[in-house]
């Protein structure tokens, strides 16, 4: 190797405008800079998260105006919303739709952890069916919440490894809903 | 309610009475509430059918099934009348014992009933005859109990939700929306079940 090349950097006259970094880094940064929601926005939380969407807390600063709502054209489905059982099955039919990469924002008390609804029919917080990357306190969060949720998430796909595995949620210790 | 609507209410009502005498009971008064209870099940639709026709109760605005346990029979059905032109409004009570829970369906008088018939369906388990679709609509096909029954807990029983999970009882920790301030558990956050002393 040329001795005078040793150093590593951005040596301008030799590279002008190209910039040698790693294959995860650019990656990441293009999937953090775009991620394109699924709002699964079932209940009052959906009322914010559109708030987060128009124009005065803009969701589309981070790329994600394009609120997709087909799971397979987006990879960040925000639970925005109280989960019943009912609803349970069809979330999870669509969470499996959408293709990898994919994460999930658990938004507001009711996705959390089921919320103030401790009753037969409200599945008892999201996680139990979806594994969920950031969780949103608030009933229901203010839209900056839900933005610094999305920032969080963001600096969490810029560590991703290049080959993401994707392992089976595993069942609650705490007992409740076991994922088959 | 005013003097004039109370006149017009229980002249529908009294109408109603002495067209079908015995199958209904006297006429309850209350605040100027008119409710009469329907002695002979099978005949509600007839009974429901003349008071949209003829008597011009053209809106089923409520029917819900009720569950007094503990009492003979145990649950009925209570019928929501209101005229759009007479804004007048009546009440009639169907009770219904637990062994036979069949009541004629109201839906092809009040396409409304179709939906609220569900719920009571759902919730009690009082099944519509002639129904055109009885099927649960709050809670999942295939979901073995009836939940607003009084003798069905709060926090639910474990079920199997079918394809993907099975479902356990919410925690309760000592009741609905109950938090003792200053015990040491609540400094740690949710969920965990909490023994009561």
């Amino acid at each position: 190797m040329n001795p005078s090349q040793k150093e590593i950097g951005y040596n301008t006259k030799v590279e002008g405008d190209v910039i040698v970094t790693k294959v995860d880094a650019v990656l990441n940064w293009f999937r953090k800079n775009s991620l394109w929601p699924m709002p699964m926005g079932l209940a009052c939380c959906a009322i914010e998260l559109m708030a987060a969407g128009s124009s005065r807390f803009d969701i589309s600063r981070f790329g994600s105006e394009v609120m997709r709502f087909s799971p397979r054209q987006s990879d960040l489905m925000i639970v925005a919303g109280t989960v019943t059982y009912k609803m349970a099955l069809a979330l999870r039919r669509i969470y499996d739709q959408m293709a990898e990469p994919k994460w999930v924002i658990a938004m507001g008390a009711c996705a959390s952890t089921g919320g103030m609804y401790r009753s037969y029919s409200v599945l008892q917080g999201v996680d139990k069916i979806v594994p969920v990357n950031v969780y949103v306190a608030g009933c229901p969060p203010r839209p900056e919440a839900l933005l610094d949720a999305l920032m969080k998430l963001q600096k969490q796909v810029a560590k991703e490894p290049l080959i993401r595995t994707h392992k089976a949620p595993k069942p609650d210790a705490l007992s409740g809903v076991h994922v088959k | 309610m005013s003097d004039a609507s109370i006149e017009k209410t229980s002249k529908l009502a009294n109408d109603l009475k002495t067209k079908f005498g015995d199958l209904l009971s006297e006429i309850h008064e209350f605040r100027g509430e008119c409710t009469l209870v329907v002695n002979d099940n099978a005949k509600i639709a007839e009974i429901c059918n003349y008071a949209k026709s003829e008597l011009g109760f053209d809106c089923l605005t409520d029917l819900s099934g009720v569950d007094h346990l503990g009492e003979e029979p145990r649950f009925s059905v209570v019928y929501e009348l209101y005229g759009l032109t007479s804004k007048a409004y009546l009440r009639l009570k169907v009770l219904v014992e637990e062994e036979n829970c069949e009541v004629p369906s109201v839906t092809e008088i009040w396409k409304t009933a179709d939906w609220h018939e569900r719920e009571a369906y759902d919730m009690m388990g009082i099944r519509f005859t002639n129904h055109p679709d009885l099927r649960r609509i709050l809670m999942w096909e295939g979901y073995p109990y009836f939940p607003l029954r009084k003798d069905f807990p709060l926090e639910g029983k474990e079920t199997e939700l079918p394809d993907i999970a099975f479902t356990e009882k919410a925690p309760m920790e000592g009741g609905p929306f109950v938090t003792s301030p200053g015990q040491p558990h609540t400094t740690l956050r949710e969920p965990r079940a909490r023994t009561i002393e």
